[in-house]
């Protein structure tokens, strides 16, 4: 009798997504070798869409060195770093980047190109610092887009607001700054068309991604956050703007509508659906989700999506009509929307926890990223004010692996479930009584 | 403009007192985790702001006649927030909002800024545990843009009409060109402070010094002014010799405040000619000209005219570069190089610091600091060790 894993359908996206983020490490590593440089952005507004303009390979150094703590290869690099006078208690990305980029871009995946040209957005300080060590290794030119963020939590202004106007003419400014400095470092001239095409597949890809997130609605969930969303986040963010990164989408949308047509779910057993604040653990990925999938604690959704994905979760669609204030306006709502998912998760919480029907919340601080971190702790107590949800608090890193205790973190764990299973049971008694 | 009036002292007993009588009252005021000189003006029906490190413009408050009150931490027991952080995080932040939770310390408003990760962050904690405004001043990470000036007018503007709202008192642009006269005649006696400890250091302690600077964040700013000129005026009669001893930069204070026991330690081998300390009430390095439009006029100054913290990613500011111009500028025979535990930003710049002084030969000494820590015996005995090689070289 065949099962539903045996269909063509089942895990697709993985495996295609797989296959994709190959083919970038395997071109970033021709174009190291034939001596091309590259344009290192970040995650959150990496503005890949005008970088592609100029057709420069785009380097995502957050993923090639999360990369490093999934294949076991970080310890090495992170001494490398420390041993240069980098201090244990800083990012660990930055690094394991470090040490990539004085071995001359190797990485255990590939050579890297050199960073020729870098864009710093101000939606992770550490950014703007991790900028400043390539500048001063490797004289690298630096980009710094300054993207305004949210005051207080609740007053984010939108289009047609005098304040959100004010912003955006600074971002466009800033936009058309970055283009002038990249014809002049490339001798290329900015083509509006290609820009055009360029968003029109960022908006088919930001509209098919936001309707997989909320496919997670469904009971059972299609995917879960940390271990599939992990990976299709990759291609979000290396195939952003392009032919394959649209249709990948449109056809991971496929097989997740597909999944809730034939009622599949991405684990078998699920019993506890959880959001997750935070960023992975990427030095024991795959055992770090065993642990909560062993007891049937699937992610249905996660703050990680939201910001890693650079606010392409919200599906927003640039105006062709006019694409660079388009691309303006749509990249200071995404990136605004990146800071407000790492400093006010429990909105997003509050704003979906009935419609996902989650049960509990795992807050996982690291000591690699005060950005996500720093406000876990107090947003946890604000959370547990406002619902009766019950949460985690999970300390580790996401490359470190001094700072990652397996024992402690399953005994956490453990505890949770055990509390959470009776408070099930406590509810199913009363209900029945 | 209805300010309040500031006639009656808000720290008592050091006009018309000799220079140590005032020098010992200003670190007993300093080292009182009361707050008093606050308390004082709250007493008088004052309002207070409270902006997080390192750099607001305060002649937006002091114009409406609030008290700008500088949260900078403080060496106290974290016990109201210790359920509200986690691990790996600088002490600052959670001292902070200890002071408040604490109530040692009542604010009408907080304000703090997209310096670095963990401050950006305390907006949001802050705003879930108070109901008062809790605000980002986003100051511009990008100040090489042609625009960035125009944006932090209008920025400024928007946190101006917030700052209205609290007080109750507009900010007429004749009440913030009154106040940018004040902080320029406060930043002009710092630089006069400076010039002591760079030309005479041995007329006032590294300790001292640091103690009469970060006062004026906790009190108006007219007592501060007086209360600096008459030190500086009794300074020059103070009778002390010159010393052997070295003279240094300290580097590593734009945010997070070493403990006032670890400057007196380094004062005691080494004149700490300059430094980075309370960095933010120094940032605007000349007089700021008012002119029509005081509010442009100030967001110019904080990016044509200010100094440098490895806080502030400018292109035409490398740190680096500043670090060597303030040390040849101080004549420094070496540099402290510090940062608190756990921050980014000062962690990452000790690397490139160190690098630069060793390509330009000058000694420099490196450590990490936190606000609590209590012990420095181990600290001293390597300074001295430092200290002797460069004296016996």
């Amino acid at each position: 009798m065949s099962s539903v894993k045996d269909n063509e359908m089942w895990r697709r996206g993985n495996r295609e997504g797989s296959a994709l983020f190959k083919k970038w490490f395997e071109g970033l590593d021709k174009a190291a070798n034939e001596g091309q440089w590259g344009a290192y952005v970040f995650v959150m507004g990496s503005l890949a869409e005008i970088l592609q303009n100029f057709d420069l390979p785009i380097v995502f150094p957050e993923i090639t060195s999360l990369q490093t703590a999934v294949r076991h290869k970080a310890p090495e690099l992170l001494n490398e770093a420390e041993d240069h006078g980098y201090s244990p208690d800083i990012c660990g990305y930055v690094k394991a980047d470090y040490a990539v980029q004085v071995r001359g871009g190797q990485h255990p995946q590939g050579r890297l190109p050199t960073p020729g040209f870098a864009v710093l957005t101000n939606a992770c300080n550490t950014y703007l610092k991790w900028g400043e060590i390539w500048e001063r290794i490797l004289d690298t030119p630096l980009f710094t887009l300054d993207v305004p963020g949210t005051r207080s939590v609740g007053t984010q202004c939108w289009p047609g607001d005098e304040q959100f106007e004010r912003e955006k003419r600074y971002v466009r400014i800033q936009l058309e700054e970055m283009i002038a400095q990249c014809e002049e470092l490339t001798g290329k001239k900015f083509d509006m068309d290609k820009l055009h095409q360029t968003l029109t597949y960022s908006n088919r890809m930001s509209a098919a991604w936001k309707e997989i997130i909320e496919l997670n609605k469904n009971n059972p969930a299609v995917f879960n956050a940390i271990s599939d969303g992990t990976a299709y986040l990759g291609v979000n963010n290396v195939w952003r703007g392009t032919k394959e990164g649209a249709e990948y989408f449109e056809r991971l949308l496929e097989e997740k509508q597909w999944m809730v047509d034939e009622g599949v779910g991405a684990h078998d057993n699920e019993k506890h659906r959880l959001a997750f604040i935070g960023v992975p653990c990427y030095p024991i990925f795959r055992e770090f989700t065993e642990l909560f999938t062993d007891w049937g604690g699937v992610f249905v959704t996660s703050t990680y999506m939201w910001f890693a994905s650079g606010g392409n979760n919200l599906g927003f669609q640039y105006n062709l009509e006019d694409p660079l204030d388009s691309l303006a306006e749509v990249t200071l709502i995404h990136v605004r929307d990146s800071m407000d998912s790492m400093f006010h998760p429990e909105q997003i919480v509050y704003s979906c926890m009935d419609e996902f029907g989650i049960d509990g919340v795992v807050y996982h601080p690291i000591k690699s990223c005060r950005t996500t971190s720093t406000g876990m702790a107090d947003n946890r107590r604000a959370l547990m004010e406002e619902t009766d949800l019950p949460s985690l608090f999970i300390e580790s890193d996401m490359m470190d692996k001094r700072v990652v205790s397996v024992a402690q973190m399953k005994n956490r764990i453990d505890a949770f479930f055990e509390g959470m299973e009776m408070r099930k049971a406590a509810r199913l008694q009363e209900a029945t009584q | 403009m209805t300010a309040v009036e500031t006639t009656k002292d808000t720290l008592e007993g050091w006009r018309g007192e000799s220079l140590e009588q005032v020098l010992w009252l200003c670190r007993e005021v300093l080292e009182d985790e009361n707050w008093p000189t606050v308390k004082a003006w709250r007493d008088g029906g004052g309002k207070v702001l409270g902006h997080f490190q390192v750099y607001f413009p305060e002649e937006f408050a002091h114009a409406a006649g609030m008290l700008p009150l500088k949260i900078a931490g403080a060496p106290v027991e974290p016990r109201l927030t210790d359920s509200r952080f986690g691990s790996y995080l600088c002490s600052i932040l959670k001292t902070s909002l200890e002071q408040a939770l604490s109530e040692r310390v009542v604010l009408d408003m907080f304000v703090t800024h997209p310096i670095c990760d963990a401050s950006r962050n305390l907006g949001a904690i802050w705003g879930r545990n108070y109901d008062y405004p809790c605000q980002i001043l986003y100051l511009p990470q990008n100040p090489n843009s042609s625009h960035s000036k125009q944006y932090l007018t209008e920025e400024y503007q928007r946190i101006i009409e917030l700052i209205e709202e609290v007080s109750g008192n507009e900010i007429t642009d004749e009440a913030l060109s009154n106040s940018i006269a004040l902080f320029n005649e406060n930043r002009k006696l710092l630089r006069d402070l400076y010039r002591v400890k760079l030309e005479t250091p041995w007329k006032i302690t590294a300790d001292e010094a640091y103690t009469l600077v970060r006062l004026g964040g906790m009190m108006p700013r007219e007592e501060h002014n007086e209360l600096l000129i008459q030190v500086l005026n009794s300074i020059d009669e103070r009778p002390t010799r010159k010393q052997d001893r070295i003279r240094v930069v300290f580097e590593g204070g734009f945010c997070e405040q070493p403990p006032l026991d670890l400057i007196r330690t380094i004062g005691r081998s080494c004149y700490v000619v300059d430094d980075d300390f309370f960095i933010g009430l120094r940032w605007i390095l000349e007089d700021v000209v008012a002119g029509d439009d005081p509010v442009a006029a100030l967001a110019t100054a904080y990016i044509d005219s200010s100094s440098y913290s490895p806080v502030q990613h400018d292109l035409n500011k490398p740190k680096e570069k500043m670090l060597l111009e303030r040390v040849n500028r101080a004549n420094a025979d070496a540099v402290i190089i510090t940062a608190a535990k756990m921050c980014e930003p000062g962690l990452e710049e000790q690397v490139t610091y160190i690098h630069t002084l060793e390509e330009a030969d000058i000694p420099f000494f490196v450590s990490e600091f936190e606000e609590n820590m209590t012990t420095f015996d181990h600290l001293e005995i390597q300074l001295e060790t430092f200290v002797e090689n460069i004296l016996f070289d």
